[in-house]
């Protein structure tokens, strides 16, 4: 199978009093397309720092970032930002929906960013499939996490992502709602094929993956599959 | 790799922008508003005086002919010359002749004495519009008989009434009509100087056309078939400028009456400029701290692949039609306001105004408070560049700077490059224009500098061992999100400019008080022939009043400079001569010694002249600077139709502020003494009422002799003045308004972000009093702190005019100034405790849900 994601000898470091601080040293792996996969480790660890730079949200100190065999580093802000537009969806623990938008709007934005025909029907079935057909009208502030983490999932899918990353997406959630919330996620990734990254230290979550990549201070210490098929 | 093959190219779309743009502007339209409510005042205060402007401009070309009454006004100082009378006799199809001079009347009904302007006409004057009295009729009749007009003031003064006689000179008239208005006469002139008309016939028999005087000759005229003027005037003019007559046509008028107003409306538009800018800084305050609040929905956008210039793009949008709709509704409100103007400055006013709406200003108003909003609003903006997606991800990233992006320096230099453009076209000159940018730019800096400062020092001098309240209350002056810079400099702005004009109209009043007061003279007598100057002394010491100065004054023109003559200044500029030295009449006196006054600066005081010798004179030291004149040169005056020629022998430094007569130019004895010359006298009356008894007895013995009373001048300027300062200070009042609106914004943004903490602090138990304490110990310290750097910037401001603008002695009159430093300081306070209550009165959940 075909990888999605290539990191090679991938380092990030920040200068902060003076003194260089290294949060991620020397990360090598690939993802093959349509996989799904899990990066977990305490907090601090750097997996949230590895899935900003895997995204194209941030740059690396030194290695390379190769998505869709797209390398991105020395890509402009503005070329990174298609790539996020045409090959990437996101899923973030405080859902991230734009407060000023309702939730339909919210889901069309991908799509009228491609310039796409037909994007309020599209939309429209997105929230059918997460359940929220009837709530569409509705700004983020009149949901509940649960709600608006859906109308984040129906958001992600919109574009149609060759790969998704998921920041902690059950973070703000209670158990229940996390729940439905998960099975939501894995299910609409099978039907759409889409390769799911998530960053988690939720090992129960990470245990539904078919892959999981353990980061300790900033390295990369164990790569396991899992029996998910 | 080759990577960009895998990237689709896509193109901005621009429809998609407005739709975001409006989307994202859903839940803050009101704020937004509120933002741009600062210059909504400025924008109204703009379009106001541009439509005062535009009508004012209509109306003048309309009425015009009213202001000149006639179609050629042909006018000299002294009589017309043989050789022109055939010109004169020969224009126009109807003529009229006036002799307009100073000189005193004389109410025998109220025995009331008043220096007046006395015009004696013949003919049908005015051709064009009507001296206005009442009744109508005798605006014609007072022509056929021995009647006069009086101007309605003096109606008013002295109680007088139609058919009540009037003295003028040794005659008697009787008063046909009062006057209302006379061609090109406004409220401020005829306070300043009162129309009395009498008929031309009768002017010889009041005697008052004596040698000496000071008579203004006018020839009217006027055309019953279209006549080319211009082209007339082109062919009259070598022989009028020879005879030294100037002309006026209706087209000069025309330009003369639009240039002056021109300069008045320019001021005024700087005035409201300012309360424009002082609401621009509002406005990117505000956007500063929205853009602030955006920084997660526009990494949001990034996310979803929303490139960085369209990201700055929405907002940019957002601020344009903010912009249009501030500047639309500023529009509207000047609109309204300029019916207004006319009222405010009816004193000023020649002639009746329109107040139809100016779409011309209407549509300057709008463009540019859209260019200047913009222009503001983006130095905040062009930091949205700068936001990373990766503020989703790390909610600290969010303390990105906004204010460091290198391109805000050419946002800066675009900003000073407009204002100073801006001001071009208002003062229509590049030094005045630089120099109110530059002043403009030294009050921010020092306003910026003194919130920078406090600051700085209340982060050093907040002691632990402070109350918490006080602790808490200080500490909100430099934490994130505070509002003490825009608050300091909208407030201190403000506040200076308001001072500024009280300081200013204060020394003015107190210097023109001050030369009244004590023992020095209050009455200047002058006209005085020169036999009547001993008996005139004589009846003063009667009176029991000093002859405190008695000076012969001789009116020159100067023809020479060091051999340079007017034709030759002309030719060559690097002379640095002002042409108007030899255009300028000047009176002039001889003596043997100094007066108390003067002070020789360089060569050496000669008070006698020596017959085979230059003569030599005394110059005073403006008189040298402006002329670059200096001891040792030669100037050639014309003393009557004699040439003299005279070596400056020395500079004299001359203190004007004081009520005597001062002299540019001081001949030695022996020169002078032959030539054509009226007298001064200088005395002091204790008060109003032996100064009438002594007026009375002057104008009865010497009815020539005019009299400057200075108490009435005093009057007179406190009237001016106050009426000047109606009309700034109305136009200031929306510097004031606006500062009001940014101060209102400001404090609302501020609980925007304080309102957590507000809910914070009430959530776990503090007091409705105490929050009410924090606050108001915040916004005591700005509204104090900005009052006081405002009305330091104001006593600096009014030191530096008084000292290189009027040339007079700096003094400050604290009283308005501690007037408006509590007024300034309660109002921040009331303001930002009306603000804060809503966190007070409702309970923590229900405002942390509405915000």
């Amino acid at each position: 199978m075909e990888n999605i994601l290539s990191i090679s000898n991938l380092t990030k470091t920040y200068q902060s009093a003076g003194r260089t601080l290294t949060v991620l040293e020397d990360i090598n792996f690939s993802i093959s397309a349509g996989s799904t996969n899990a990066i977990v480790g305490p907090s601090g660890s750097g997996k949230t720092t590895l899935l900003g730079l895997c995204a194209g949200l941030d740059r690396a100190s030194s290695g390379t970032v190769e998505l869709n065999g797209i390398n991105l580093s020395g890509m402009s802000e503005d070329q990174l930002a298609q790539i996020r537009n045409q090959y990437i969806g996101f899923i973030f623990q405080n859902f991230q929906l734009l407060p000023t938008l309702t939730a339909i709007e919210n889901v069309m934005v991908p799509l009228e960013l491609r310039g796409e025909k037909n994007i309020r029907s599209r939309a429209t079935d997105l929230l059918e499939k997460v359940g929220l057909a009837d709530r569409g009208h509705h700004y983020p502030a009149q949901l509940s996490g649960g709600e608006q983490q859906r109308v984040s999932l129906a958001r992600a899918f919109s574009n149609a992502p060759r790969i998704l990353f998921a920041d902690e997406p059950t973070g703000n959630l209670d158990a229940e709602t996390s729940e439905k919330v998960v099975k939501l996620l894995f299910d609409l990734n099978k039907e759409a094929g889409t390769t799911l990254v998530v960053v988690t230290h939720d090992l129960e979550l990470a245990a539904r993956t078919q892959r999981i990549l353990r980061i300790k201070g900033g390295h990369l210490i164990a790569d396991e599959l899992t029996d998910n098929k | 790799m080759e990577n960009t093959g895998l990237i689709t190219r896509r193109k901005v779309n621009i429809r998609w922008l407005f739709e975001m743009a409006l989307r994202d502007s859903r839940k803050n339209r009101s704020r937004l508003l509120l933002f741009i409510s600062s210059i909504i005042f400025g924008i109204a205060a703009l379009v106001a005086i541009y439509s005062f402007r535009y009508n004012l401009q209509k109306d003048i070309d309309a009425q015009a002919a009213t202001l000149v009454g006639a179609d050629l006004v042909i006018s000299g100082n002294k009589p017309a010359a043989t050789s022109i009378k055939p010109l004169l006799d020969s224009l126009g199809d109807k003529r009229s002749e006036e002799r307009s001079f100073a000189s005193m009347i004389f109410f025998p009904k109220g025995k009331g004495t008043r220096l007046v302007q006395v015009r004696a006409l013949t003919g049908a004057y005015p051709y064009y519009g009507s001296l206005e009295t009442e009744p109508a009729s005798a605006g014609q009749d007072f022509k056929k008989g021995q009647m006069a007009l009086v101007d309605k003031t003096l109606a008013l003064q002295f109680n007088v009434r139609v058919n009540d006689s009037v003295k003028v000179g040794e005659m008697t008239f009787v008063v046909a009509g009062i006057l209302d208005k006379a061609p090109g006469q406004t409220g401020i002139s005829s306070s300043v100087a009162p129309i009395v008309y009498i008929p031309l016939h009768f002017l010889e028999q009041t005697g008052l056309q004596k040698k000496g005087s000071r008579i203004n000759y006018s020839y009217f005229y006027k055309y019953d078939q279209p006549v080319d003027i211009d082209k007339l005037v082109k062919r009259i003019e070598p022989r009028t400028d020879k005879a030294e007559m100037n002309i006026e046509t209706v087209k000069s008028r025309k330009e003369n009456t639009g240039r002056s107003f021109g300069d008045l409306t320019r001021f005024l538009s700087l005035v409201g400029f300012i309360a424009l800018l002082l609401g621009c800084v509002g406005v990117a305050s505000a956007i500063h701290i929205y853009i602030r609040e955006k920084i997660a929905s526009i990494a949001i956008m990034r996310c979803l692949g929303v490139k960085a210039f369209e990201a700055f793009l929405i907002y940019l949008i957002q601020i344009i039609g903010i912009g249009i709709i501030g500047s639309v509704s500023g529009a509207a409100l000047g609109s309204v306001i300029q019916h207004v103007l006319p009222v405010v400055m009816r004193d000023f006013l020649p002639i009746t105004m329109s107040t139809d709406i100016s779409w011309l200003a209407v549509g300057q108003g709008i463009l540019l408070g859209v260019i200047i909003s913009v222009l503001f609003a983006l130095l905040p903006l062009i930091a949205i560049r700068n936001i990373s997606p990766l503020n989703t991800l790390r909610a600290d990233y969010s303390d990105v700077s906004l204010s460091r992006d290198p391109l805000r320096w050419f946002v800066y230099l675009l900003i000073v490059i407009f204002v100073m453009t801006f001001t071009f076209f208002q003062l229509d000159s590049w030094i005045a224009s630089i120099f109110f940018t530059i002043g403009i730019l030294i009050a921010f800096l020092i306003l910026s500098f003194t919130a920078w400062l406090l600051m700085k020092l209340m982060r050093i001098f907040i002691k632990s061992t402070w109350g918490y309240l006080f602790r808490q209350g200080f500490a909100n002056l430099y934490r994130p999100n505070n509002q003490t810079i825009i608050l300091i400099v909208s407030i201190g702005l403000s506040t200076a400019f308001i001072c500024t004009l009280f300081f200013i109209q204060s020394i003015l009043m107190g210097q023109v008080k001050l030369s009244s007061s004590g023992n020095q003279s209050n009455m200047i007598l002058f006209d005085i022939q020169t036999n009547q100057e001993d008996s005139l002394a004589k009846l003063t010491r009667q009176q029991h009043l000093p002859v405190m100065q008695q000076v012969p004054i001789v009116a020159i023109r100067l023809e020479k400079i060091n051999n340079k003559t007017q034709a030759d200044v002309k030719k060559d500029s690097t002379l640095h001569i002002p042409v108007r030295a030899f255009t300028y009449e000047y009176r002039v006196t001889y003596r043997d010694s100094l007066s108390a006054t003067e002070k020789i600066t360089d060569g050496k005081w000669v008070g006698k002249a020596d017959a085979s010798e230059d003569i030599p004179v005394s110059i005073e030291q403006n008189f040298s600077r402006r002329n670059h004149v200096k001891v040792g040169d030669h100037l050639t005056f014309n003393v009557q139709g004699v040439s003299m020629s005279t070596v400056v022998a020395s500079i004299r430094q001359v203190n004007w502020n004081k009520i005597q007569t001062n002299f540019q130019i001081v001949f030695p004895k022996g020169v002078l003494e032959d030539a054509p010359q009226f007298h001064v006298l200088l005395t002091h009356v204790p008060s109003a009422a032996v100064s009438a008894q002594y007026q009375k007895a002057v104008v009865q013995r010497f009815p020539n002799v005019s009299i400057i009373d200075l108490g009435l001048i005093l009057n007179v300027v406190d009237e001016l003045l106050d009426k000047i300062g109606y009309v700034i200070r109305f136009m200031s009042a929306f510097s004031i308004i606006t500062g009001i609106v940014v101060l209102i914004a400001s404090v609302r943004i501020s609980k925007y972000q304080r309102i957590r903490e507000s809910v914070l602090l009430r959530t776990i138990g503090a007091s409705r009093r105490q929050i009410f304490t924090i606050t108001a110990l915040e916004y005591l310290f700005l509204g104090v702190l900005s009052a006081l750097t405002g009305i330091v910037i104001a006593v600096s401001g009014t030191w530096l005019l008084a000292k290189y603008s009027f040339e007079i002695p700096f003094t400050i009159n604290l009283i308005p100034a501690l007037i408006l430093f509590f007024i300034v300081s309660a109002l921040t306070v009331i303001i930002g405790l009306l603000n804060g209550r809503g966190a007070l009165n409702r309970p923590p959940l229900e405002i942390l849900r509405a915000n």
